[in-house]
């Protein structure tokens, strides 16, 4: 089992007290597997990548567990964690393409900070990691701003995994780029873990439609807990959850008008986090509410690795 | 109602603006009343440079825009074209200050065109401006810009341009960072303006977006058209190599992206290799009734005229 996270709950203080923005979450992603996290933003994604990594200074680590190929990880712990960062866990931040320091030319930049990390550079070995990824070695020489934001984000990814990390957390990568672009960069993720660069991965997204086209599973959040996770086919098409369905059929497909099938929207927005209120999350959105939803649901197994958080699921 | 003829925009780049970057080349179409027009293209292809020359923003540097027949570049008043043409973009944050509730941008509208009105009727007016992009006034009215959502403050930049009657909508990406549940509120809402006569101009790089709403799709390519013509015949009948690279790139649902990438090889050209008596404007062939293609470029047709 390579990564087993078990009840974390991770808080934002805030002057206004504390935003619960990851509140008990379980899962597990095996070997081999990449799992797409979706969900509405401000549900919870990125805090959830950035708490297998590195917890910024208001993040606070409340409690749970997460345990990466056996050892656990000293996630409230940030020096602790030096030592699994980036060669054992590594992440793509979100917006890591516009952070790419624009005076250095991307060589320099790779070197630096692999040497930050005491690291050598390999100059062979990173040719042929940019070559795997589609890019020329000339990229070295080139500033950020030369690059196309496509060429940009493979950049990075091969960047993020030159220590061969067991897990990848790949944050919106593909959010700001063409369609065009965004096919490659998945199918650069896809090359990492089929070369066995990268062993599990998670491709955080607000885009089911694009990481179901190269995730193994799917893991949907609402409003700070788990929703639903189960194979990604299942999820586009019998997911069980009342949110999972009602996102899945928001999407507009090629070749769906509007003139022929209106599809709709769901009506409302997620609850805060800094007071959220008791039971199930989704109740004053949901159709299927009823009085036992005032009591959490648990996140069960209701079939083979199909987990799903809802009175009428299980 | 807007029509486009020839239009070219070039930039000056490069130190001391030494360089020229055509980033629109002769582009030609129109938008009639009630009719959502999709311009699609990668980022790049000379989308918001169109929209921003349609809107006034920056003048084009070849080629005429009339709306009604009046060469917008004419109209003196900048204010009389913007009561019937109005542009919202991407970013719904960016177009808020922080500081001040969300509404202020309806106080604005009143200040510049209708200082006159009666604080009642004025309230009305935006109440059923607001209603008319579905929003509840009680919901928003009053909030500051952090409380809302990036849909409905989206829907609260169209409800201001609805304040002032007016015919176009230049909708420059304004769905790109809305969630998902929220986006189709707002494509559906552009169906619905449409319905009353609006005409819109929708661009967007998100091809199953702009096939959703729109009647025609203009396909940008490096600031000229490759294609464009009635939506179901130009996503449903693809002839331009690039439309066709565009199509097989989007993310569906249901079907995973297909294997093995297309053969490249040499494709007959949909401009030069057209079938004899081909009807053609300009640059452009007409392949079936009203949908035009353009050459498949330099690399894909040896009849490519080189450009710069
Ligand atoms: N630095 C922060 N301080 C306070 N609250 C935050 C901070 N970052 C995120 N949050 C809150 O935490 C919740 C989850 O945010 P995030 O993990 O960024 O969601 P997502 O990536 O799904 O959009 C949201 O309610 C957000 O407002
Ligand atoms: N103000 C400007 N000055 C110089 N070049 C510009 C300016 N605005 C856009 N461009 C260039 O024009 C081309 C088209 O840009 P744009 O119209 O923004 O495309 P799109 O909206 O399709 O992404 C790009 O190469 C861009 O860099
Ligand atoms: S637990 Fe109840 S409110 Fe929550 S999703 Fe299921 S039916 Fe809806
Ligand atoms: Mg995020
Ligand atoms: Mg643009």
């Amino acid at each position: 089992m390579s990564l087993t996270v078990t009840d974390l709950r991770v808080h934002y203080r805030t002057l206004r007290g504390e935003v619960k923005a990851l509140d008990g979450v379980s899962f597990t992603v095996a070997d081999g597997e990449i799992m797409g996290l979706a969900g509405e933003s401000g549900s919870g994604k990125s805090t959830l990548g950035k708490s297998l990594i590195r917890l910024d200074g208001r993040m606070r680590h409340v409690g749970g567990t997460v345990e990466l190929d056996g050892v656990e990880l000293p996630v409230g712990d940030s020096a602790a964690m030096d030592r699994f960062r980036f060669s054992e866990v590594s992440v793509i931040p979100q917006y890591s393409m516009s952070a790419l320091n624009p005076t250095r030319k991307i060589g320099k930049m790779v070197a630096e900070l692999l040497a930050s990390r005491g690291e050598r550079l390999d100059p062979a070995e990173l040719e042929r990691r940019l070559e795997l990824v589609g890019l020329s070695r000339d990229v070295l020489g080139r500033y950020p701003i030369e690059l196309s934001g496509g060429m940009k984000q493979r950049v990075v990814m091969v960047v993020s995994t030159l220590l061969n990390p067991s897990l990848l957390i790949a944050d919106e990568v593909t959010s700001a780029l063409d369609v065009s672009s965004q096919k490659a960069v998945a199918r650069t993720l896809l090359g990492l873990r089929d070369t066995g660069l990268v062993t599990s991965m998670i491709v955080v997204t607000h885009d089911i439609s694009l990481v179901y086209q190269i995730a193994d599973t799917i893991m949907v959040m609402y409003a700070g807990r788990l929703a639903e996770k189960a194979p990604a086919d299942v999820i586009v098409t019998e997911p069980r959850h009342p949110y999972t369905r009602l996102l899945i059929s928001s999407l507009p497909e090629v070749g769906v008008r509007q003139a022929d099938k209106r599809l709709s929207g769901i009506p409302g927005s997620p609850p805060s986090l800094l007071d959220p209120p008791e039971g199930c999350r989704f109740r004053d959105r949901c159709p299927l509410a009823f009085d036992r939803c005032a009591e959490q649901p648990p996140f069960t197994e209701v079939a083979p690795g199909h987990s799903v958080a809802c009175w009428k699921a299980a | 109602m807007l029509r486009l003829d020839g239009v070219s925009k070039i930039y000056r780049v490069g130190a001391f603006g030494g360089r020229e970057l055509r980033a629109v080349s002769g582009v030609s179409f129109d938008v009639n009343p009630g009719e959502v027009v999709s311009l699609i293209g990668e980022s790049g292809s000379g989308k918001s440079t169109l929209g921003r020359m349609v809107l006034r923003l920056t003048p084009a540097s070849e080629g005429t825009i009339t709306f009604d027949g009046t060469d917008v570049s004419a109209i003196r008043s900048r204010k009389a074209y913007y009561r019937q043409v109005q542009g919202v973009f991407q970013d719904p944050f960016s177009c808020y200050n922080p500081v001040f509730k969300a509404d202020r941008v309806f106080a604005m509208i009143k200040q510049e065109y209708f200082p006159e009105m009666g604080r009642a009727e004025w309230r009305d007016r935006v109440e059923s401006s607001l209603d008319g992009v579905r929003l509840d006034p009680g919901q928003v009215l009053g909030k500051y810009p952090h409380q809302l959502s990036g849909g409905q403050l989206q829907r609260m930049l169209i409800a201001r341009a609805l304040m002032l009657d007016i015919r176009l909508l230049v909708a420059d990406e304004i769905i790109s960072m809305l969630d998902a549940s929220t986006r189709i509120d707002v494509l559906n809402l552009l169906g619905d303006l449409r319905a009353r006569g609006l005409g819109i101009l929708f661009v967007t790089h998100d091809l199953s977006l702009g096939n959703y709403v729109s009647d025609r799709t203009v396909v940008l390519r490096r600031g000229r058209i490759a294609e464009m013509g009635p939506t179901d015949r130009v996503f449903g009948n693809p002839l331009h190599p690039y439309t066709r690279t565009l199509l097989d790139s989007v993310p569906r649902l249901h079907t995973k992206w297909a294997d093995e990438e297309p053969a490249a090889g040499q494709t007959p050209c949909p401009f030069h290799d057209r079938a004899p008596d081909t009807p053609v404007r300009s640059d452009l062939a007409e392949a079936e009734k009203e949908h035009y293609v353009a050459c498949a470029g330099s690399g894909a047709c040896p009849a490519a005229k080189e450009t710069a």
